[in-house]
């Protein structure tokens, strides 16, 4: 064989090692996320800290995957746990059945359940799977639990649920960019997400364009930066 | 294995560690994609996640030459047979990822024509949750799949019956089910 056949067979290889790296070493970095991903939940309390789950069991019914159980119970008068009546005294998600279709978060009348960023969890038995509302509510200062199978980063919690903020209430498009829900726990009022209207205000919502994440992985002749 | 007979002392037990450094570092895993989850972990085996990082690059069509099977994707009555028979073809020591909530328990097709979960048929290590798991989820529960190799006994044999700890014949009144210990991880950096 010739030499240049011989290196011509490298050709193709040869050219790629000038291009840009695309690998992402998972467990040292995670890849960034667009601010509408839906991860595990959370249970939110409003700003004075009450919980927002009135136990209505909305989340519950409209779960396509039967992943949700709610149970409602009176509030204690003298130390009541959620304003108004009732509160979700039992709250529990199977995760091994949930498909972060985030319809119970489209349902929710009060915006108690909403969907986090963090998607990178595993167990090792069934019953590690199903979360409790001690495990789902968000703790004192309004983040959410780390639980020790789970791999929190930073930024993680910081832009939920940014369908529920994009769409509500109902789904109108004429809500759009307008606030038409309640104050959190920690984070205050979260600003509405930008739709296809162009009002978006992304440094404030997170939001981040897709090429702006693909950006490294643009070959080098179609203008590419190497990292 | 022969390694039953040895004593523990310092030689041995450094030749554990070593055994089990070697088993995480080259978990082959079968081919075994039912479903969407499989595009998913065909991403996690491409350059952008890159499972040759773990040494598993190697999806192996062959169940004698895996260690590994990645059930993704849901599992219908009649695959069953089927998935049961390339667990029992694959060689001791051998482990599964039930990858995805359709795989784990069925999710959303509850269904008769799927099963209820994989661990019916075969004894499952890790669970992933999601529809689909993301390849970062897939990572992380072979990362976990890796801790429990690395914490467990390399002699080990799989007792029979249902994984998860889930009983089905034995139905006791009053008798409360041993809830298995987790494996809590803290993914390395």
């Amino acid at each position: 064989m010739s030499l240049p056949s011989f290196f011509g067979g490298f050709r193709v290889t040869l050219r790629q090692v000038l291009e840009p790296r695309v690998t992402r070493q998972y467990p040292k970095e995670k890849q960034p996320k667009p601010p509408r991903l839906h991860g595990r939940h959370v249970l939110s309390r409003y700003e004075d800290g009450m919980e927002k789950c009135i136990g209505c069991e909305l989340c519950a019914a409209v779960c396509p995957a039967d992943c949700i159980y709610v149970r409602g119970k009176d509030n204690p008068p003298e130390s009541p746990v959620s304003p108004g009546e009732r509160y979700g005294f039992v709250y529990e998600i199977n995760y091994l059945r949930c498909i972060h279709c985030d319809l119970c978060v489209e349902a929710c009348p009060t915006e108690a359940i909403t969907e986090s960023k963090m998607f990178e969890f595993s167990f090792t038995s069934r019953a590690d799977a199903i979360y409790t509302r001690e495990e789902l509510l968000v703790d004192d200062d309004g983040r959410p639990q780390k639980l020790p199978w789970e791999d929190w980063r930073e930024g993680d919690d910081e832009h939920t649920s940014g369908w529920m903020r994009a769409t509500a209430p109902a789904g109108s498009a004429a809500y759009e960019g307008q606030v038409q829900w309640s104050g959190e726990l920690g984070y205050g009022v979260r600003t509405p997400e930008g739709g296809q209207s162009g009002r978006r205000d992304d440094s404030r919502t997170g939001n981040i364009s897709i090429r702006a994440v693909e950006a490294t992985k643009i070959p080098r002749r179609a203008g590419g930066k190497v990292i | 294995m022969g390694l039953d007979d040895l004593n523990h002392n310092f030689l041995t037990g450094t030749l554990e560690e070593l055994v089990k450094w070697a088993r995480r570092s080259s978990v082959w895993p079968a081919t075994f994609g039912l479903a969407c989850c499989a595009i998913e972990m065909m991403a996690a085996g491409a350059a952008d996640f890159d499972l040759a990082r773990f040494g598993m690059e190697v999806f192996r069509a062959s169940p004698r030459q895996a260690d590994l099977m990645v059930v993704a994707g849901r599992v219908s009555q009649k695959m069953a047979p089927v998935l049961r028979q390339v667990y029992d073809q694959m060689m001791e020591p051998k482990w599964v990822i039930s990858m995805g909530v359709c795989a784990s328990t069925g999710g959303m097709f509850n269904n008769y024509a799927i099963v209820q979960g994989v661990d019916q048929i075969v004894p499952v290590d890790v669970y992933a949750p999601g529809c689909p798991p993301g390849p970062q989820t897939l990572i992380h529960a072979i990362l976990t799949l890796h801790e429990k190799i690395r914490t467990g006994a390399i002699t080990r044999r799989r007792s029979d019956g249902t994984g998860a700890g889930i009983q089905i014949s034995e139905e006791v009144p009053g008798w409360v089910q041993p809830r298995p210990r987790p494996v809590h991880v803290g993914t390395p950096r």
